[in-house]
């Protein structure tokens, strides 16, 4: 009711005029930078990085998100796993696009996939690689990927009772969404295997789900 | 020449469609398709998507080029590293102005991907990104 009243009198000041223009063109809400979603740019510079001390705060206070009204660690480690898939859905697509557009490949195969994680997605989240990839022995659709020293656990002290918990259930979920956003079904979760050199070294498991061994199987054939 | 652009989802589903004619040789940008082709579009682009699984396996290429043809209807595929289809029905013409087209998308398309309120498989009903998706097509096709 009062919109069109204060169109109908042109003494409205001006400026009482012009936030209400701003805000919604035909119902679009734009930022007050006038700057949406699809006016920046997806390439960041090598050197802009982000600092460790605000992130070990805020995934602190996602831990502790998390941790309310769970039902034990593995809840926990779920729900963790549940806030970092859509994370690694989009980091996919990014990190595909900032490579060269001429060679650029989607994973087709597993050890393509899984070298793109340790190296591509290791490097941009971690600047570094990951430290080893290795198939398991005893299960052909189960692939290990191994952090000596992960940024995630470093300022994450477990207390005794719940020793079984690695928060990197976290990263683990942003593996997942990548395998899962690719088309390689999988179940991938952190496990802590303390050395006496790292002690807080993670391995994350990845088990592939039957179809994709299946299809993996097919393709290696169709060679 | 006229053309019928669709984004398809990872169940299949439609995420956004727009139709467009072309800018080149004088063109103003306007679709003419006969209103009874128009429902035809959607079928013939939706009934390459099964092509799309054949050929999405054996090529890690993103642009898989002309995958499907219907009389003088050819279907032109783009899929993201995420399984989105991008689907353009064109006449024959250039692969040049199609993969420039669709680099332009894919860039839109990720920058969608980086709203923190945009889920997989959302209907995308941006306006902003309708307009880039135009502006992409008139400036390649």
């Amino acid at each position: 009711m009062n919109a069109p009243q204060a169109s109908a009198v042109p003494a409205a000041p001006a400026a009482l005029q012009q936030p209400a223009q701003r805000a919604s063109v035909g119902g679009l809400r734009y930022p007050t930078n006038r700057k949406t979603i699809y006016d920046r740019n997806l390439n960041r510079s090598r050197t802009s990085e982000l600092s460790k001390a605000s992130f070990a705060y805020l995934f602190g206070e996602m831990v502790s998100y998390a941790q309310r009204r769970v039902t034990g660690i593995q809840d926990l480690e779920r729900r963790l796993n549940v806030q970092g898939h859509p994370l690694g859905l989009r980091l996919l697509d990014l990190l595909l696009y900032r490579e060269p557009t001429r060679s650029v490949q989607r994973p087709t195969r597993i050890l393509p996939l899984l070298q793109f994680i340790t190296t591509t997605l290791w490097k941009h989240l971690f600047s570094r690689s990951a430290d080893a990839l290795e198939r398991s022995k005893d299960n052909e659709d189960e692939y290990m990927i191994s952090d000596n020293d992960p940024l995630v656990n470093q300022y994450i002290s477990v207390p005794k009772e719940m020793n079984q918990l690695n928060c990197a259930a976290y990263v683990a979920g942003i593996i997942e969404g990548i395998c899962d956003g690719t088309g390689f079904a999988a179940r991938v979760t952190a496990h802590s295997v303390p050395t006496e050199l790292w002690p807080a070294k993670t391995v994350f498991l990845i088990k592939f789900e039957p179809e994709v061994m299946e299809r993996e199987a097919f393709l290696e054939k169709a060679r | 020449m006229s053309y019928y652009f669709a984004i398809v989802g990872t169940k299949d589903n439609p995420l956004f469609e727009h139709e467009f004619g072309t800018s080149k040789q004088g063109g103003d940008g306007v679709a003419r398709f006969r209103e009874e082709a128009r429902h035809m579009n959607q079928f013939i682009v939706h009934s390459s998507l099964d092509i799309v699984e054949e050929v999405q396996w054996g090529n890690g290429q993103m642009y898989l080029k002309v995958i499907d043809r219907f009389y003088n209807n050819y279907v032109s595929c783009f899929l993201t590293g995420g399984n989105i289809k991008f689907l353009l029905l064109h006449a024959p013409t250039t692969p040049k102005a199609i993969r420039s087209f669709f680099v332009d998308v894919y860039e839109i398309w990720v920058k969608t991907l980086m709203n923190p309120f945009y889920h997989i498989d959302m209907e995308v009903r941006s306006p902003v990104f309708r307009s880039r998706v135009v502006a992409a097509g008139r400036k390649y096709l």
